[in-house]
């Protein structure tokens, strides 16, 4: 394909593509800003993990975050769910603002949002039993009445994930990875949330265990209608559960776009380096034919002036050193670069 | 031993006895490494691959300790060598890179301090002037930018990548005839996990260092290796020559692992995915490891071990069912059959993604 | 049927071989059979805790039976430790003694623990300025010697045995706090915490059934070596005069009034010396095995 015919409609910054309107907006965030404070007073210092975030999640999808380690992509995730407060901007779910809301308010949300958490040897009280990892949301919320329906629900949600009920009394540690990543995921599915954010689920896992627990995913995903934020960093995992995809670089969103035009045309420099870099698991695409970003992440500390990516682009030119792009509309698409789509033009 | 091999090892069994059982980690590998050769170690966690490097390198640990078998380098057997004879080639001759660089640097050394100590260590014909320039030399070709001033930084000044690379001019300081590299990229980012194995292979090109790589990335196998191993509970499953490999995959185990990689430029339905989980090496099936994964198992792979066998040009495996229907005794053919039980994924091990190759040539251009 | 199930899953599931976790039940096990001196002390202590719990059916004579005529009398067939300056038994008196002694040991430890537990969650947990005060707090605690501010409490407070618990653990909570405070403050950033956050767990919930439990390794090691340090206190404390009253045996108090005799009957003296520092190096030994078993990481520190 020759992406230098591809048509670029721009339209309004921001406004959502028409194709869209018909599907529900579950979850939107707005100039979602987080910001670690590392040294007050006059010489403040602080790090910009999330800076400026327009994110906007359809019920019954996939979105996926992607980037590098230190993107921030985890700390948006986490900003949503407020295990972190955000510093500016606001997170609607449900067209209710829940970044404006009381600790107490928020509790009748927060089942509706759940997390998946990367580490499935960390992320399970190893003094906890399975039975009492997964009871825990429903004995918080005071879901059942008895032990009995408590035992019940429990069951019925190992039998969801996979893990034979023969074992809710053993401990995590008597468990493989995947299997402790099931459990987590029963845990996130125990209070029938609308949303589970799934923070890099199965990159601590072997291959052969990956797949088992992606296919798991999107099998609960249609069982149950879920809707998923995907926090990953390889993206031939998310091309495999995602349905649209956000790269990340440096706290700010570069590219929103749904998954088979982000693969087969992206208009981000960034996220073209980015596919190019997976290592393929086949030999006849050895690297030789691909390009390679160069240079590193530059420091989330001291932001650079103008796109935070023009310290690695080969294709900067005078205005991305100055100013920073905004998210545009590219034909149903968002890319925040002065250049996008024509970038290799120009080298 | 041959001389164009650098590294050869000849029935390996390295054994953790533990208190439950003999642990057999590592069970009659043998695995040699020419001169110049990247080769690949590749199998999932637990597999022993760790552990057959560790074994090359004398750092087991109590309860683990070669059991049986050679580690010939240069002509000797480095199995039968003290702690102390083996540092003498270890760090030189033989040196090795881990997965998480910040462990293996001291933290309150700067990193030249460190690198230079290394090469200091080695070659006492060098006073400490020539082996900072030695060291930050090294550091520009590992391509550290500023290594003048990168010299005087302490491992948490710099990032993980630059961190893996002064690791990596640590280990090619002594011009190592063998560099093992444990996981080399899997803590890293995928833009810099990139630059490193470009680095790698630059290295092997220009030193003619040859490179033992472990690792549980098909994907770094298929960018860089010549030669691959496929382990699997302690034992070769398969070996071939990389394009061969990944071109007439033979193994059900291997099978399975490529197949179950998700790729981009296919977009199915489901993974395939290999049923199970890795077994507990102190309670292995007593047939073929894998058999009690294998869709393919028969009664004779639950209860007899396979033995490698030539199937193809310098291409061995361990299974029965390959024996079996190479001899063309029974055993249905293995292609057909995964076809059969995922059209989409059979397809999948041939399928290049059309989209990024063309998109990536056109760049180059 | 149940056990042949287990057996498969552990062969299916088990992948991390070498590193496999075990139990706390196994690590004791463990200690039991690498430790010996662990082993051995753990034997005496448990051998003193019998001791004491039956005194009154393996004692010959009763606690304050006095025999005037057999004053200061050697080890012999009717008083197998010999008799001290009111003709009392001296084993009968060691083995009401072990009772005072080791209740005096493991009460003070007790307090401490509950104290020091709740507030050294509170203080990691809350951070701020809770975590300011209670550690403050702490630090004076710890900045004074102990057994100076013990001697001072015991003096205003009177001498009862009430006192002396609230004296002996009027420091050892610091040092509790200390080690729960940065023990929550590791485990606040775990993904498990994290997690039951994200849930929506109560904050209480979280510090009490998911941080305290997984305190407990060095909770055990700090319990079982603060004991040997209370024991040793209460018995400077009564040596002094101070601590347990007369005519009560403890081992300190024993000491105390041998003093007078050191030179014409030393088994006096040195008998309930030589019990005290049995009792404190057990629970010391035990407690360093424990140590190294459960709590890896603290030795290190």
């Amino acid at each position: 394909m020759n992406r230098n015919d591809v048509q670029i409609n721009q339209t309004a910054p921001g406004k959502i593509p028409d194709r869209s309107d018909s599907r529900e907006i579950l979850l939107q965030t707005n100039k979602l800003t987080k910001e670690f404070q590392l040294k007050k007073g006059k010489n403040a210092l602080c790090v910009h993990a999330v800076t400026d975030v327009d994110l906007t999640v359809y019920k019954g999808e996939t979105l996926a975050l992607v980037g590098e380690s230190g993107c921030g992509k985890s700390t948006l995730g986490r900003t949503i769910v407020r295990l972190l407060e955000a510093t500016r901007g606001n997170v609607l779910f449900h067209d209710k603002d829940i970044t404006a809301m009381s600790e107490k308010e928020f509790r009748s949300i927060r089942p509706n949002m759940q997390m998946v958490f990367q580490d499935p040897y960390a992320s399970l009280d190893p003094r906890m039993t399975v039975r009492r990892i997964i009871a825990e949301p429903l004995i918080t919320y005071h879901i059942c009445s008895s032990k009995e329906e408590l035992d019940r629900k429990v069951m019925e949600l190992m039998k969801a994930v996979g893990v034979p009920v023969e074992f809710m009394n053993r401990y995590p540690h008597q468990f493989s990875g995947g299997q402790r990543q099931r459990i987590g995921i029963a845990r996130a599915l125990a209070l029938q949330p609308e949303l589970i954010i799934c923070d890099e689920p199965v990159s601590a896992l072997d291959v052969s265990v990956q797949s088992q627990v992606l296919n798991l995913l999107k099998d609960l995903q249609e069982q149950y209608g879920l809707t998923y934020l995907f926090i990953g960093h390889d993206l031939s995992v998310i091309n495999f559960i995602a349905d649209r995809i956000c790269v990340m670089f440096l706290g700010s969103v570069c590219e929103i776009a749904d998954k088979d035009e982000l693969y087969s045309n992206p208009l981000h420099p960034y996220t073209s380096f980015l596919m190019d870099a997976i290592p393929q698991a086949d030999p006849h695409l050895r690297e030789s034919k691909r390009k390679m970003i160069t240079g590193e992440i530059p420091s989330p500390v001291n932001l650079p002036a103008g796109c935070y990516f023009h310290t690695r682009c080969p294709y900067a030119t005078e205005e991305c050193l100055k100013e920073k792009p905004q998210l545009k509309d590219y034909g149903g698409r968002l890319c925040a670069c002065h250049h996008a789509g024509d970038f290799e033009n120009r080298n | 031993m041959n001389q164009e091999n650098v590294l050869e090892i000849r029935g390996l069994k390295s054994y953790f006895f533990t208190e439950k059982g003999v642990v057999p980690a590592v069970d009659e590998v043998d695995l040699i490494v020419p001169k110049g050769k990247i080769i690949g170690l590749v199998g999932e966690s637990g597999c022993g691959k760790s552990m057959t490097a560790k074994s090359v390198m004398g750092l087991l640990r109590f309860p683990g300790k070669i059991a049986e078998g050679s580690i010939l380098y240069d002509g000797k057997d480095l199995a039968q060598y003290k702690d102390k004879e083996l540092r003498k080639y270890c760090g030189k001759e033989i040196s090795m890179i881990f997965q998480e660089p910040m462990t293996s640097l001291n933290p309150v050394l700067k990193v030249g301090r460190q690198v230079r100590e290394t090469l200091l260590i080695h070659d006492r014909s060098l006073n400490k002037s020539q082996a900072k320039e030695k060291t930050i030399e090294i550091f520009r070709s590992v391509g550290i930018p500023e290594p003048e001033k990168r010299y005087n930084s302490y491992p948490h000044e710099l990032s993980g990548g630059l961190r893996q690379r002064v690791m990596i001019a640590m280990a090619m300081i002594c011009k190592p005839k063998l560099l093992i590299a444990d996981e080399p990229t899997t803590a890293l980012d995928v833009t810099i996990e990139a630059q490193i194995l470009r680095l790698m292979k630059q290295l092997r090109d220009e030193t003619g260092t040859s490179i033992l790589i472990i690792t549980h990335n098909l994907g770094v196998i298929a960018e860089i290796c010549d030669y691959v191993y496929v382990m699997y509970a302690g034992k070769i499953m398969e070996q071939a020559e990389t394009f061969e490999l990944f071109d007439h995959t033979m193994h059900p185990y291997t099978k399975g692992l490529v197949a179950s990689i998700p790729r981009i430029g296919k977009n199915p339905e489901r993974l395939y995915t290999i049923p199970g989980v890795v077994p507990n090496l102190l309670h292995l099936p007593k047939g073929c490891a894998f058999s009690n994964r294998c869709q393919y198992a028969t009664d004779r792979c639950r209860s007899e071990k396979a033995t490698l066998i030539c199937a193809g040009e310098d291409h061995y495996i361990r299974c029965f069912h390959v024996e079996e229907e190479l001899a063309g005794t029974g055993g249905a053919p293995l292609q057909a059959d995964l076809t059969q039980a995922e059209p989409e994924q059979a397809e999948l091990t041939q399928a290049k993604p059309a989209d990024t190759q063309s998109v990536s040539t056109e760049v180059q251009a | 049927m149940d056990e042949v199930k287990a057996m498969d899953f552990n062969t299916e599931n088990l992948s991390s071989q070498i590193g496999e976790k075990d139990g706390i039940k196994e690590k004791l096990w463990r200690m039991c059979r690498q430790n010996k001196l662990a082993a051995v002390s753990a034997i005496v202590i448990l051998l003193i805790i019998l001791l004491a719990v039956f005194a009154p059916v393996i004692a010959p004579y009763g606690e304050s039976d006095t025999s005037l005529t057999e004053r200061l009398a050697g080890p012999s067939s009717e008083h197998i430790l010999g008799t001290d300056y009111l003709g009392r038994d001296v084993f009968t008196r060691l083995l009401y003694g072990a009772r005072v002694s080791l209740v005096i040991g493991v009460m003070p430890s007790i307090i401490a623990l509950v104290v020091g537990v709740t507030l050294g969650l509170l203080a990691g947990y809350l951070g701020g300025w809770v975590d300011y005060v209670i550690m403050r707090v702490a630090d004076v605690m710890l900045s004074i010697p102990s057994l100076l501010l013990a001697m001072v409490v015991m003096y205003i407070m009177g001498t009862s045995v009430v006192t002396l618990f609230i004296a002996l653990s009027l420091t050892s909570w610091a040092s509790v706090a200390r080690v729960v405070r940065s023990q929550t403050l590791s485990l606040k950033e775990t993904e498990y915490v994290e997690a039951a956050r994200s849930i929506g767990v109560k904050r209480w919930t979280i510090m009490f059934r998911h941080i305290m439990p997984n305190c407990i390794p060095s909770l055990i090691v700090l319990f079982t070596l603060n004991i040997p340090s209370a024991i040793l206190s209460e018995s400077s404390l009564s040596f002094l005069g101070i601590g347990v009253q007369p005519p009560s045996a403890s081992w300190g108090l024993m000491v105390n009034e041998a003093k007078q005799y050191l030179f014409t009957s030393p088994w006096l003296c040195l008998i309930p010396c030589l019990v005290i520092m049995v009792v404190v190096l057990a629970f010391n030994f035990l407690g360093d095995g424990l140590r190294d078993v459960l709590d890896p990481y603290m030795k290190k520190q």
